[in-house]
């Protein structure tokens, strides 16, 4: 079953035409990478997915997006309700200056939940699953900017699993972390992709195919080849696929 | 509308309406300035009440122009002292101090800026009064002394706001000069102090509009005669002071000509904020949108 | 030319050196509890001070509770709300406008409009109100500079989760900037604390203890003005700058001192 369909997108930021004709089915429970070189349109894609390009100044699109069915462009629809849904990581660590715990019960107060065990409990689950609980657990209400860079995207992490998202984004979640923090924050993704629709953004051709199941390739705004991760790169259908992958450019 | 929406919707309109208070207090500031002193362009004449060399409120004569000439007076003598002192304290703080020393001058000159005026005025009073008749003669309460004290009053002003200059010249300026060979003092006189003219007129500016605008610690040392000094010994009058002096006692037309006085010093000080923006602006452009 | 440098340095550093020194030294032998006690006799010849330290807080207090919420508030929505355009640029031209004008303007505008239109009378509460006008863009250009010093990272954080944007804003931004809003706070309030010109003609220069906020008094600085100008007493004159100067010196270290703790804590250094 299919958790995001995409049908027809396009983008533009006022005159430029980011994103050009894009159709994706995400399906449930997977993770899926989004490949491609720079400025290919891939982190403008999944920010469209939790519309947080709607703060940027000339942002306009056509097409439809759906989750589980429903038009997350529908003026019906409320942002905030969409991104409780759809969770979101970002390139950058970028934890809030306040404590570790108070960073995990965040989304938690925003919508809401008010009930002091009730918070306390799922801070708890939340850096158990995102595993930094055996790491952080002595000083939860010392400031999260001390934490190391990896330790504060498992913290971001952590922060988005506590609002019970299904979809989580990563937007290049690695790309300021050092390896041991990479592997650690791959496990994790291995890990949560039971329990939660992932799509990573990625320019390391190598971590997609460690962590995704399926793999869409980005280039100049389009998407030029979706398939299960093996099969894209193994035996790419389009000539350009192959190029990229076999490091011919970009 | 979901309750969501509609608090987003009252906060963003609250916000806006302490946004544009401030606009509305100017235009009511303005308006009752002019409400009280418009009556003295009626009965004496605009060019009377400007250019009138006599100021008699018991003779009725209400000419301000002395105290025009004694503020731009006093405020020029000022800044003729404090300019130099504060862009070489800038330059000093921007590029040349050690970092043990600008932690001394950054405090020393937040702590200047924070000192009240009638500090100020006190203590030009009791030590610099003295000081100027003993080592100049006369009374003491001088041009100069007045001077003195607003030399010391704006120096903070434009030695932050200078450096500020200085500092957001970029960086790379300094170094392409310093790897073609040039020296330190080289590079600030001909790359780096340059680049931040306009800011630095910016500065000067803005601390010329504190000298304007300063009331008591000029009345405390200034002796206030209106006349048209002499010399720099004698003493004169502000437009500021005379409104401090007489507003206690003053009524009927000699209040709306205190009112008067306060709206050429508005005029004043409005000029003043117009040129300085003339030149911030000028600044964004120089330096190539890197501002900030 | 290094020696010049060094000596517009130096120079400075001495200017403020004698000068506090001068008003310590001189003013710290007539400070003592019953000068701080009790109140002035005979026009402030002798006695202390008490009336003139409750009006300045009377007149701070009253300044600070209009002026914050109101420069904060304005600060918000041009550094979150509006955008580039005229409005903007014409709030921006009114603080600076508001922050040029000369004390002694402001005073004559609070006879004017608090004293005699608003038929306010001579209290502390109209002073106090004068004051808040000329702390307003003072609290309002730092705030509004330290709210857009926080990282877009932290609004896009808290976006993604699901806050709406007054939430992110009073949840995230504001407390990652309170630093520099506090600083604003104070540095406005200094200016209302250690002005005279500008409600020299609205608190009524009362010499009585003020009851409540709405009474006349008179402020330090106001008091400092009228003890050294009318020749009354040179030794109570010292004795009320060395506390106006002490009390600047006390507002601006401890704050410092809280800033930089609250930084620390909030970024785990």
């Amino acid at each position: 079953m299919n958790r995001i369909e995409v049908e027809d997108l396009n983008v533009c930021f006022d005159d430029a035409h980011i994103l050009k004709d894009i159709n994706i089915k995400i399906p449930k429970n997977t993770v899926t990478a989004l490949i491609g070189p720079s400025g290919c349109g891939k982190s403008t894609f999944i920010r469209t997915l939790n519309r947080m390009n709607d703060v940027i100044s000339g942002f306009k699109h056509t097409g439809m997006i759906y989750l589980d069915g429903e038009d997350i462009y529908d003026p019906k629809i409320d942002v905030v309700d969409l991104r409780k849904k759809v969770g979101m990581v970002f390139q950058k660590p970028n934890p809030f200056p306040k404590s570790i715990f108070d960073n995990v019960a965040y989304g938690m107060k925003v919508h809401g939940i008010s009930d002091k065990d009730v918070i306390q409990e799922r801070v708890e689950e939340s850096l158990k699953s995102a595993a930094l609980w055996d790491e952080v657990k002595d000083k939860l209400d010392k400031s999260a900017m001390g934490l190391s860079g990896g330790q504060q995207q498992r913290l971001c992490i952590a922060r988005t699993i506590a609002i019970e998202p299904e979809v989580i984004l990563m937007d290049e979640p690695c790309s300021a972390l050092d390896p041991i923090s990479t592997t650690k924050i791959e496990d994790l993704i291995h890990k949560l992709k039971d329990d939660f629709t992932i799509i990573i953004v990625t320019h390391n051709m190598q971590q997609a195919t460690r962590v995704s199941k399926y793999t869409s390739f980005f280039l100049h705004g389009e998407i030029v080849e979706s398939n299960l991760t093996e099969r894209l790169f193994l035996e790419p259908e389009d000539k350009r696929t192959e190029d990229y992958i076999t490091g011919r450019f970009g | 509308m979901s309750s969501n929406k509609l608090e987003e919707y009252l906060v963003e309109k609250g916000l806006f309406l302490t946004a544009i208070f401030s606009i509305i207090i100017i235009l009511i500031i303005i308006a009752f300035i002019f409400r009280e002193g418009f009556p003295i362009f009626q009965e004496y004449g605009v060019l009377n009440f400007i250019f009138g060399m006599n100021w008699a409120p018991s003779d009725e004569q209400y000419g301000v122009f002395t105290m025009i000439v004694g503020s731009l007076c006093i405020t020029g003598l000022s800044l003729l002292m404090a300019v130099p002192l504060s862009i070489l304290c800038a330059i000093f703080m921007a590029e040349i101090a050690p970092k043990t020393f600008r932690k001394i001058l950054k405090p020393t000159i937040e702590t200047l800026a924070g000192i009240p005026s009638v500090v100020y005025g006190f203590f030009g009073l009791i030590v610099l009064v003295p000081l100027v008749r003993v080592q100049f003669g006369g009374t003491g309460f001088s041009m100069l002394t007045a001077s003195i004290i607003l030399t010391i009053m704006i120096l903070p002003t434009i030695i932050s706001v200078s450096e500020d200059a200085l500092r957001s010249v970029p960086h790379e300026y300094k170094e392409a000069s310093l790897a073609l060979g040039a020296t330190q003092w080289q590079t600030i006189k001909n790359v780096i102090f340059p680049a931040a003219i306009p800011g630095v007129i910016t500065a000067i500016i803005l601390g010329m509009g504190r000298a304007v605008g300063e009331t008591l610690a000029v009345i405390m040392v200034a002796g206030n005669v209106t006349q048209i000094p002499n010399s720099i010994l004698d003493p004169v009058r502000a437009l500021t002071s005379n409104i401090a002096l007489e507003m206690g006692y003053a009524t009927g037309v000699h209040y709306n000509a205190l009112f008067g006085t306060a709206i050429v010093l508005f005029i004043m000080i409005m000029v003043l904020l117009v040129i300085a923006n003339y030149f911030h602006y000028k600044k964004k452009v120089v330096i190539g949108g890197g501002y900030l | 030319m290094q020696t010049v440098f060094w000596a517009s340095g130096i120079i400075t550093v001495i200017i403020l050196l004698v000068i506090i020194g001068y008003i310590l030294i001189k003013g710290l032998p007539a400070i003592n509890l019953e000068f701080l006690l009790a109140e002035p006799i005979d026009s402030g010849e002798s006695g202390g001070i008490a009336p003139m330290i409750v009006s300045s807080i009377y007149v701070t207090l009253v300044a600070g509770i209009v002026a914050a919420p109101l420069g904060v508030g304005a600060a918000v929505y041009l550094a979150e709300y509006a955008g580039e355009n005229k409005v903007v640029k014409l709030i921006r031209f009114g603080a600076e406008t508001l922050a040029s004008i000369p004390s002694i303007v402001f005073g004559l505008f609070g006879l004017s409009f608090f004293v005699i239109f608003l038929g306010m009378g001579w209290s502390l509460f109209a002073g106090g109100l004068v004051l808040a006008l000329m702390a307003l863009p003072t609290i309002f250009q730092v705030a509004e500079v330290s709210i857009e010093a926080v990282p877009r990272s932290y609004r896009e954080g808290s976006l993604a989760l699901g806050a709406t944007k007054w939430e992110t804003i009073y949840r995230v931004v504001l407390p990652a900037a309170i630093p520099g809003i506090t600083t604003g706070v104070i540095l406005g309030l200094a200016r209302a604390i250690s002005e005279a010109a500008a409600i020299m003609f609205v608190v009524g220069s009362a010499l009585s203890m003020p009851i409540s906020i709405f009474d006349p008094g008179r402020p330090l600085p106001l008091h400092l003005y009228v003890l050294a100008t009318e020749g009354i007493s040179m030794e109570n004159a010292f004795g009320t700058a060395a506390v106006m100067v002490i009390l600047i010196l006390i507002i601006t270290v401890v704050t410092n001192t809280l800033v930089e703790r609250y930084q620390k804590k909030m970024m785990g250094r």
